[in-house]
């Protein structure tokens, strides 16, 4: 067994990360003429809607471990992930960095626990600053959290660039100057610039072919031996997720559908929406492929359908599943998954 | 074999030699420069390559589609048999949407945001034949209901907005089959898709195509949906395929370095936790192509004969062809 997939060693610590019961709500403001309508006929104003865009998360990463996030688009996501990033302050729920509440700390302390959570882009384009030369993209962020004394900045910064496949010559060129491919270098080694402990990894190896993913992925592996990293790596691609994780998480329209270990999660999918996605999941193969047993499109987050989301497009939907949410229930240690027919199972 | 389908009738679309080159201020950009190809009645043919291969351009210049400052400058693509290269505009714009059909990644290239679907569904049907008003309704109403739009009769009367991105990009296929095309181009109409989405016009277009004995050419960058789908692959690499053959024979047994080390770089359960295999370096740039075999800075088997040009030729038989001087072994593992 290689080095990348060895267990994380816990020891009984508390996970890195722990969120419980996340709820993020984006208020979507009725049009304008409306609300001016209603104010002018002296009519109740319409409610504002908001898109449930999480939905009671709950979800423990322990030291070392990769964690893939899956799900397909709107599925909150690249929401979870900012929250975990605290890039995004959620509407509910609470948040622990090594078994500690954010509200019981130091401001010093959550300034700290921000600085060692990091996140890398989808676009490596966008992310970067195209006015600033690599030395600053990389070099800045290490000065001002005072990682690094400004004078040994620029060796730091080799240093780093190095580490992520960049050739440090490059250090005084702009972003433009570079392929997709070595900008989500410059993404990763700004990030890695300022000593992570946890990296939330947002597609960050989608926008890219074939050939140069495989190797952002091999330097991703790379990083974690050497730094002792840990990943939250969201992806909508099956494969890469089963390639890297050593634990998987399945969302549906803002909740946790079901989680397990990498191979368990592939070779003994619970969910009906998860053996509906690995069924579906292009494979390299020399045989043809059965596509698209699943119908039907994935719903509006605005109005999400009653009790499991998805019994508009289960096959094995019964009437519980129109009225009832259903509960993550553990399987067995680090198993579970949301669904009546597991719990009807087990009766 | 998928290769001798239809015996001894003639391919519905033969490529040969194509090459077309865009004259910029940079330099001459020879995006496509020697493509062959073939794809016969109701073949789905892969067209893979990274991005920048010269893929599009292909697809664009089969349809005729090629603007300033670019140009055909040579090789022949036959329809049927007709000559296409030489053909009037106005030849070629009664061709399009008729007996050749495209769909594209983005479905707003098809679709006019601000006509119903029904007017631009009408609209595609009496452009090419004479047809009243209500039997081209429901001909348009059959053609979504073939794509798996729910209640078609309803959705008819929508604007392009009302849909999501998947159902945007059924009309559009409805739409491109509408005249029943001998041919369809697709350029990665899925890429943007949700896998279950993905997957429903994956199978879709498999039934379709079969039903129809319309010839496919899918262009992606995902060898994975290739490998499900087509009967055969061409590669390319730098506006020239660089491998082709049955899809099953190019997966299980890749010739040409590159295959070989793309099929590697794809994470896959077998490869679970190892590193992957890497191509080193990058993609060329047009502008500045190496002499002779454009893969050999990045190729492990690379020697000086590869400083000339390599021919697309049997591996070991004409089905199965590469364009390499020093292939990989027969039955290498990737
Ligand atoms: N700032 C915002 N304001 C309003 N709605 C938002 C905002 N950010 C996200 N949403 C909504 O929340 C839901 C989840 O979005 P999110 O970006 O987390 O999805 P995702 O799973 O990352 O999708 P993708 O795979 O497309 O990146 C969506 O319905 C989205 O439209
Ligand atoms: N209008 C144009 N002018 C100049 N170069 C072009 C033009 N269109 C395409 N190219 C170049 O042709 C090459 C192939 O492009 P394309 O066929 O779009 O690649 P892909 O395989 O990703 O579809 C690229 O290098 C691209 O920059
Ligand atoms: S709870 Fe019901 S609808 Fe939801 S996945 Fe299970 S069986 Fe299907
Ligand atoms: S011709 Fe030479 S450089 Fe090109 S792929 Fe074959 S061995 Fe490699
Ligand atoms: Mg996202
Ligand atoms: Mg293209």
């Amino acid at each position: 067994m290689s080095e990348a997939m060895r267990k994380p060693e816990t020891n009984g610590a508390p996970p890195v990360i722990s969120v419980r019961g996340i709820d993020m709500v984006f208020l979507k403001k009725a049009p304008g003429v409306l609300d001016g309508l209603a104010r002018r006929a002296g009519l109740p104003r319409p409610e504002p809607v908001g898109v449930h865009a999480l939905d009671g998360v709950d979800l423990d990463v322990m030291k070392g471990e990769v964690v893939g996030l899956v799900g397909e688009s709107g599925c909150g996501k690249s929401t979870l992930g900012r929250v975990i990033a605290g890039i995004l302050d959620p509407t509910a729920g609470t948040f622990r960095f090594h078994g500690r509440e954010m509200s019981e700390m130091s401001p010093q302390e959550r300034y700290r626990a921000k600085v060692a959570v990091q996140m890398i882009f989808q676009d490596p384009f966008a992310s970067l600053n195209p006015r600033k030369r690599v030395i600053d993209i990389i070099g800045e962020a290490p000065v001002v959290h005072g990682i690094v004394p400004k004078a040994e900045i620029s060796d730091y910064v080799d240093e780093i660039m190095l580490k992520c496949g960049i050739d440090p010559a490059f250090k005084q060129r702009f972003p433009h100057q570079f392929s997709g491919g070595q900008r989500q270098r410059i993404g990763i080694a700004r990030a890695l610039a300022v000593k992570p402990q946890f990296l939330v990894c947002d597609e960050s190896v989608a926008a890219l072919d074939v050939s140069i993913q495989a190797q952002v992925i091999n330097l991703f592996m790379d990083l974690r031996r050497d730094f002792d990293l840990t990943y939250l790596f969201i992806s909508h691609d099956l494969g890469v997720v089963e390639h890297i994780a050593d634990r998987v998480v399945i969302m549906y329209l803002g909740r946790v559908v079901e989680t397990a270990p990498t191979a368990e999660l592939y070779a003994n999918p619970r969910h009906p929406y998860t053996q509906a996605l690995l069924a579906n999941m292009p494979r390299i193969s020399t045989e043809k492929q059965a596509f698209g047993q699943i119908k039907g499109e994935i719903p509006s987050p605005l109005n999400p359908p009653s009790g499991c989301h998805f019994h508009p497009r289960c096959p094995f939907a019964f009437d519980r599943c129109v009225a009832e949410r259903p509960r993550l229930i553990t399987k067995a240690p680090g198993i579970a998954a949301a669904c009546h027919l597991l719990e009807e199972a087990a009766r | 074999m998928s290769d001798v389908r239809g015996g001894a009738a003639q391919p519905t679309l033969v490529v040969e030699g194509l090459k077309t080159h865009f004259f910029t201020e940079a330099g001459v950009v020879k995006s496509v420069d020697g493509v062959d190809l073939s794809v016969s009645r109701g073949e789905i043919l892969g067209l893979v390559g990274e991005s920048g291969s010269g893929k599009s351009v292909t697809g664009f210049s089969i349809l005729g589609l090629i603007d300033q400052p670019g140009r055909i400058v040579g090789g022949s693509v036959k329809l049927n048999g007709e000559e296409l290269t030489t053909a009037s505009p106005k030849r070629l714009r009664s061709l399009r949407g008729d007996r050749i059909a495209m769909i594209f990644q983005d479905p707003m290239m098809t679709l006019n945001p601000v006509l119903k679907i029904e007017t631009q569904m009408i609209e595609t049907l009496q452009a090419h034949i004479k047809i009243g008003h209500a039997e081209a309704r429901a001909r348009a109403r059959d053609a979504l209901g073939r794509v798996g739009i729910p209640s078609p009769e309803e959705r008819l009367d929508s604007y392009p907005h009302q849909f999501s991105g998947g159902m945007r990009q059924r009309v559009a296929i409805a739409i491109a089959l509408l005249h029943g095309p001998d041919l369809i181009i697709a350029d990665e109409p899925t890429t943007a898709l949700d896998v279950t989405i993905q997957a429903q016009i994956l199978s879709e277009v498999q039934t379709l195509c079969r039903e129809t004995g319309t010839a496919l050419i899918w262009i992606t960058h995902d060898l994975a949906i290739i490998s499900g789908l087509a009967d055969r692959v061409a590669v390319m690499y730098a506006g020239r395929i660089v491998e082709t053959g049955a899809i099953a024979e190019v997966v299980s047994n890749p010739r040409h370095p590159y295959t070989y080390g793309l099929i590697g770089s794809v994470p896959s359960r077998n490869k679970r936790g190892q590193r992957l295999t890497q191509i080193p370096g990058m993609t060329p740039s047009f502008l500045s192509l190496p002499q002779g075999c454009a893969f050999a800075p990045r190729c492990p088997n690379a020697d000086a004969k590869c400083l000339e040009m390599p021919e697309l030729s049997p591996c070991p038989s004409a089905a199965h062809r590469a364009r390499c001087f020093h292939p990989m072994p027969e039955g290498a593992e990737a």
